[in-house]
């Protein structure tokens, strides 16, 4: 199977992701669609990496993953505490800024 | 070389000691944290804070004075950092800013006393529910959160980093070790609790929607080149790499990975920027998160957001230009009109300065659009101007306040040059320098963007960040005639006598105002020396 394929996939579960984080009012699907975004930067990190024969793309997904491990920390924090403030982890419900 | 063998990689240690100084600092900050008794950590945080910020600006200044801002700029760390002019002046540049905010987070004299305690502007134990019994425990008991030092400290690692990075892997990872301490500095305000806890979920939320397209973009980049060095990058760009196999030959053709991939890219940064139309996230965050950091975050992350951007399309993309240059034009005019006009109608001050910035981040891409040495000195001079005046605005936001906290209603600053006519006088100070008055140092720096856009041909640039500045002189004055010319309110907000701190703080962004406004040549002279990027 040629490696475009791949790509196509990264692409699809990319906008998948984005999707998610425009339309899910839930701040941890929310989260979780960032994360697919991420996973699919990484499939096509992997999938160029093949098609060029080097390893810089595989190295930047590891890279990748230990970020991503660190923004897990990092956001389920912050929305933990939120919930705990306000018994709810909807985006909607964050709005006391609004004008 | 056998194939199982590794080479140790050749590192240029003095060349990045100012990041090295700042992460280690940071490091022992952690340490303290783990081991010293609750009592002794706050001294020692400041102190090493303080010291590691001295120490990192110290290096900085042996490097330029080395002359590696100009004839011995060399790319270091295996090709993956630059260390150059820009590079150098824009990492002065934030670790005085960040010296400076160790003030405004060490400050401890503005809240009341607490259980016979001084408390600073962080939450006593930011995981415990606002308002519960956790809290009221965490308070009684005296806890205060000395985490924000080495959260600082990170950060500003981070943003060092971030103007100096010369692939795409280590321009991702400068990004991410910059904005995740700002997602929890966002969130530990003492008061308004929950306005702050918001601001660190929307800052968190979007900031890491915004990072996930900068990945894909670096992965299309990659693709296109086949390399994510940022001197590799420009050469397929202009066509000329310095080998072709068969997976570049395939992909170097394909120009929609090269326009995809420079689009994401430069759309992650102008989010940390803040330009119109990723700046969504501006005004909440600038409101809720506590005052010092989101001073700190105004003026530091903006210097190193665009050293990166700077770099990207300089250096990367100048193959593209007549691709971003309009883009870009679009951006700088869609952030000064919508900046200026939206600033109008606020309310509140911080929110009236976050939309304020993002009238900046317009005025400042109209220098980086001009595509020229003049354009790179300019704006590196408009950042260190803008930075300190935001900086002293903030800290100056601190100091105004009544029972809930900071008085940050506009309407509550009425008649304030009557009651303390030197804070007063200071602000207005500062909002003069916003809005470009001459002599100090806004005026400057607009007059320095401007030329060089003019120089460059971008009149029409010129026109609208022209008419953009008379509109937010607009709001600017009136926030000026509020203070001085209506009269005070009786149960209107008091002025704290703060710390030598904050008093610092104010006084030094004072005086780089009218020091960079009456006598600019020096600091204009600096830049422009500093104008050249290393390839």
């Amino acid at each position: 199977m040629s490696p475009e394929n791949y790509l196509y996939l990264a692409a699809l579960l990319f906008t998948l992701g984005a999707c998610g984080v425009l339309l899910r009012r839930n701040a941890i699907v929310v989260f979780m669609s960032i994360e697919l975004m991420l996973n699919a930067a990484n499939l096509a990190l992997v999938a160029f990496s093949r098609m060029h024969g080097n390893l810089d793309g595989q190295i930047m997904a590891f890279f990748v993953m230990v970020v991503a491990a660190a923004e897990v920390v990092v956001g389920l924090a912050i929305i933990v505490m939120v919930y705990r403030a306000r018994h709810s982890a909807s985006v909607d419900d964050a709005s006391l800024m609004k004008l | 070389m056998n194939p199982g063998e590794l080479q140790a990689p050749d590192i240029e240690w003095a060349a990045l000691s100012p990041s090295l100084i700042v992460f280690g600092a940071a490091i022992i900050g952690v340490l303290i944290e783990a081991f010293a008794p609750r009592r002794s950590r706050y001294p020692a945080e400041v102190f090493v804070g303080i010291a590691g910020l001295a120490g990192a600006f110290a290096a900085v200044v042996a490097l330029a004075a080395g002359g590696h801002a100009t004839t011995e700029a060399q790319v270091a760390g295996m090709g993956s950092l630059a260390v150059d002019g820009p590079a150098l002046f824009l990492q002065g540049l934030i670790v005085l800013v960040g010296l400076v905010s160790v003030f405004l987070f060490a400050e401890r004299r503005l809240e009341p006393a607490l259980h016979g305690q001084a408390v600073d502007s962080f939450a006593a134990q930011p995981a415990a529910v606002p308002g519960g019994k956790a809290e009221a425990a965490a308070e009684r008991a005296g806890h205060t959160t000395t985490e924000i030092f080495p959260l600082l400290l990170f950060a500003i690692g981070g943003m060092l980093l971030f103007p100096m990075a010369n692939d795409l892997l280590v321009l991702f990872i400068a990004l991410e070790v910059l904005s995740l301490p700002l997602y929890l500095l966002c969130a530990l305000a003492r008061r308004k609790r929950l306005l702050s806890q918001e601001a660190a979920l929307k800052y968190f939320l979007l900031g890491a929607f915004a990072s996930a397209f900068l990945l894909f973009g670096i992965a299309m980049l990659y693709g296109y080149a086949g390399t994510v060095s940022y001197a590799g990058i420009a050469d397929v760009v202009s066509g000329e790499p310095a080998a072709v196999d068969a997976g570049l030959a395939s992909t170097m053709g394909n120009d929609a990975l090269l326009l995809i991939g420079g689009a994401m890219v430069t759309m992650g940064l102008l989010f940390k920027v803040g330009a119109v139309p990723f700046h969504m996230w501006t005004p909440d965050v600038y409101q809720g998160a506590p005052t010092p950091v989101t001073g700190f975050m105004a003026a530091a992350t903006k210097v190193a957001a665009f050293g990166a951007l700077l770099r990207l399309l300089y250096v990367v993309l100048p193959g593209l230009r007549w691709d971003w240059e309009p883009v870009l034009w679009g951006v700088a005019i869609a952030s000064m009109v919508a900046g200026a006009v939206v600033a109008i109608t606020q309310t509140d001050v911080k929110r009236l300065l976050a939309y304020s910035s993002i009238a900046h981040a317009g005025f400042i891409l109209s220098g980086v659009v001009a595509v020229s040495e003049d354009g790179v000195s300019s704006v590196l001079f408009y950042l260190s101007a803008y930075s300190f005046v935001t900086l002293g605005a903030f800290a100056v936001v601190t100091l105004v306040r009544d029972g809930d906290g900071e008085a940050t209603h506009l309407s509550k600053w009425a008649g304030l040059g009557r009651r303390s006519p030197l804070l007063a006088a200071v602000f207005a100070l500062f909002l003069l320098a916003f809005a470009g008055i001459p002599l100090t140092s806004g005026f400057a720096g607009k007059f320095a963007v401007f030329r060089a856009a003019a120089d460059a041909g971008a009149m029409g640039l010129v026109i609208v960040g022209v008419l953009a500045s008379a509109i937010a002189a607009f709001f600017y004055v009136r926030v000026i005639v509020l203070m001085f010319f209506s009269e005070p309110k009786a149960d209107g907000p008091s002025v704290v006598i703060p710390s030598p701190l904050t008093m610092s703080v104010v006084g030094l962004a004072a005086a780089v105002t009218v020091v960079l406004g009456i006598a600019p040549q020096f600091f204009l002279d600096l830049a422009s020396d500093a104008g050249v990027f290393v390839r």
